[in-house]
């Protein structure tokens, strides 16, 4: 059984991932934020290790994998956990040179001046007791003074590496592996095995507050994945691993994070996207009282967890903030007028809401807070907003997330950004200090050049003619999209049976797959010949799911050479303003249509189709005709 | 996956495992001609082969596999499946 980190990406193939020098050492160092990403494969983290164990010129890349002495000490075996340690503390930004304390020998170690500890001068010292050395395996006559006796060693031992290195010292908790003697009520019986190993842990946590050291709990650990996840008593029997092989890499990220945590690089600001994140359903299609949250539905339930969850971390001195593809004011009111929304726009330190890609505007949010990129933690439902921004910006930390939204606190709390060692005053006081930050901060434009990223989706827009098999979906979309619809026009299931039937309209449905699956029907085009010859449209929406990508222009060519098929010499198009649709006001500009008239708010425009048509750039268009005529 | 494909990857985890980019796979290798194939470190080359070709190794067989035939076979037999 093996420990998922399921907040990564899983992939066979991890790109540059090699162990020998194929991979030049400045390249290794360019990629090492990429390779952050990924859940390392059991031999990867071997292949890794060895790759980096080779980089040449350590002191050139210091600033990527800034270098660390780590010593590990213990009185059972750990060398199988030491390749997960360097490559996972890779992934993490640092270069790790490990020194394993010969078995059982840390004390002797930590007292002798001339012991190798010493010449190797620790930064980080990792106290990786098994439980049979702390606790021992039978039952205890005088559980209580044993358990004293241990604690004064150990306490001995951290104030000896405070003193002699200056080290930050961790220490593991006691993996509750010992069995029951009694059962539930192991309490009536202190000096078993498995009772003192919980009596322990309950010291070691009073303790670490007093010295000032910290722990890597993998008794938590162990309650959360299942203790078979952690310890194969196999093992443990014939080599004396306490911590399965299986889990070294768990083990690794958990060990490395406090380290983090004490170096300030632990991530400060939570954003979140929101539909279909905080709430089920999309605010502007689906209006205030459309969306799910809140108490009466399981869902509804489902995205509060999300919010009380964030609220919670804010208060602890997380900060917020909100990175949507909505209109402002729209996305706004939910938080403002919305009964059940837990979180408010007071929680919020930035708040960003419009129609450009996410990474320029989560460029903006860390600028506005005044803070790096590599503090932010992005969580979105969308796998395409997800890898752009691990793409264009692979500092931030961007979790994958479950398909259920009850699991995304879990996956956002188990990935560990927000390791904290300490909750101070400053930390729940952060949140009104960078609110001022982000009110003082003027917001800025950013470009981005995204086509790389497009480019490697194999976007394939796929279009056909109404059709039977489609009307009921094709009569949800027109009757609920608000945001991308031109004239907000809409159609019962007769006016879409007869678009089905006559051949001279123009009645376009159009579907868009890429690398990440189907998107489903995505936008709709319908129009008329007139008298003149001009073909009219009079419907023209789009999901906004795939906005930014292309789509409208690609949906043109199909518009045009279809509008030419039934004879038309020019398209004209109509812009209806609505409380929802600002965002589509310049749609017909964008795409080249000359103005051609105004009255009451509505605007006309006009494509004369003898002009060329503007590139729809790295999408493939695919006809299918289908049941279509 | 073909048998030369197998050998290609077998012959990656090998040379990671037990920390030798000269290894080269034999078919009668066995853990007594690769210094760093003990029992501890076997446990990884296990771990990686089962990882590497999505297959479950049952803890009878963990104990037999100490040559690379007996391995190359169990890999050819279970990644067939």
């Amino acid at each position: 059984m093996r420990t998922r980190l399921d907040w990564l990406l899983t992939s066979a193939d991890i790109p540059y991932l090699t162990s020998d020098e194929s991979l030049p050492d400045s390249a290794l160092a360019e990629q090492v934020r990429q390779l952050a990403q990924y859940e390392l494969g059991f031999s990867q983290i071997f292949k890794l290790d060895r790759r980096l164990r080779k980089i040449a010129d350590p002191a050139r890349y210091a600033g990527v994998l800034a270098p660390l002495r780590l010593a590990v000490l213990g009185a059972s075996t750990l060398d199988h956990l030491l390749p997960a340690l360097r490559a996972v503390g890779a992934r993490h930004g640092f270069l790790i040179d490990c020194y394993l304390a010969p078995y059982g020998q840390y004390l002797r170690e930590i007292a002798d001046p001339a012991s190798a500890l010493h010449a190797f001068a620790p930064e980080v010292v990792l106290f990786a007791l098994d439980a049979t050395h702390l606790v021992g395996e039978q039952i205890s006559d005088a559980p209580d003074a044993a358990l004293d006796a241990t604690m004064e060693r150990l306490r001995a031992a951290w104030r000896g590496v405070i003193a002699g290195f200056g080290a930050q010292v961790i220490q593991q908790t006691v993996l509750p592996r010992m069995l029951p003697l009694m059962g539930s009520n192991e309490h009536a019986l202190p000096g078993s095995p498995a009772r003192m190993a919980a009596a322990l842990n309950a010291r070691l946590r009073t303790a670490a507050t007093e010295e000032g050291i910290d722990l890597l709990a993998i008794d938590d650990a162990a309650v959360h994945d299942g203790l078979a996840a952690w310890h194969d008593p196999v093992l443990w029997l014939k080599g004396k691993q306490e911590i399965s092989p299986a889990a070294a890499q768990h083990y690794a990220d958990l060990a490395l994070r406090p380290v983090l945590a004490r170096r300030g690089r632990s991530a400060k600001c939570l954003v979140l996207d929101l539909d279909n994140t905080l709430w089920g359903g999309v605010i502007g299609d689906d209006g205030l009282g459309g969306i799910v949250l809140g108490q009466g539905s399981a869902e509804g339930e489902a995205y509060l967890s999300l919010q009380r969850y964030a609220l919670d971390l804010m208060k602890r001195g997380v900060l917020l903030a909100v990175c949507s593809k909505n209109d402002d004011a729209v996305a706004r009111a939910a938080f403002e007028q919305h009964p059940e929304m837990l979180l408010r726009l007071d929680h919020i330190t930035s708040f960003v809401a419009n129609w450009e890609d996410k990474p320029t505007n989560l460029r903006r949010i860390a600028d506005e807070i005044g803070i790096g990129l590599d503090s932010l933690v992005f969580v979105d439902d969308n796998p395409f907003e997800r890898n752009l921004v691990r793409s264009a910006l692979p500092m931030v930390r961007v979790p994958e997330l479950p398909e259920d939204a009850a699991l995304y606190a879990g996956t956002l709390a188990r990935a560990g950004y927000f390791e904290a060692l300490a909750v101070t005053r400053e930390d729940r006081e952060r949140t009104a200090l960078y609110a001022a930050n982000a009110a003082r901060e003027k917001t800025r434009a950013s470009g981005l050049d995204i086509t790389s990223y497009l480019e490697s989706l194999d976007m394939v827009l796929e279009w056909q003619r109404f059709d039977a098999a489609g009307q009921q979906r094709i009569v949800q979309l027109v009757n609920k999209t608000n945001q991308f619809n031109l004239t907000t026009r809409r159609y019962t299931d007769a006016e879409i049976a007869a678009l089905i039937a006559d051949p001279n309209a123009l009645a376009l449905q159009f579907r868009l797959r890429d690398t990440f699956g189907d998107n489903g029907v995505i936008a709709i085009v319908i129009g008329h010949l007139t008298p003149g010859g001009e073909l009219d449209l009079e419907t023209w929406l789009m999901s906004c799911r795939v906005l930014g990508r292309g789509v409208e222009t690609a949906c043109l060519g199909v518009v045009a050479g279809e509008a030419k098929r039934l004879g038309a010499t020019a398209l004209l198009g109509r812009y209806v303003p609505t409380e929802r649709n600002d965002m589509v006001r310049e749609h017909y500009p964008r795409l080249g249509f000359v103005a051609d008239g105004a009255d009451h708010g509505e605007t006309r425009w006009r494509f004369d189709l003898d002009r060329p048509l503007p590139d729809a750039l790295n999408i493939s268009v695919n006809d299918i005709r289908g049941s279509a005529t | 996956m073909q048998h030369d494909e197998i050998v290609e990857e077998l012959t990656g985890i090998f040379r990671d495992i037990f920390d030798d980019d000269d290894l080269v796979l034999r078919d009668d290798m066995t853990a007594a001609d690769v210094a760093r194939w003990t029992s501890l470190s076997h446990i990884n080359l296990i771990l990686a082969v089962e990882d590497a070709f999505d297959i479950k190794i049952g803890s009878g067989d963990i104990e037999k596999l100490t040559n690379v035939r007996a391995l190359l076979t169990l890999i050819e037999r279970k990644a067939a499946r």
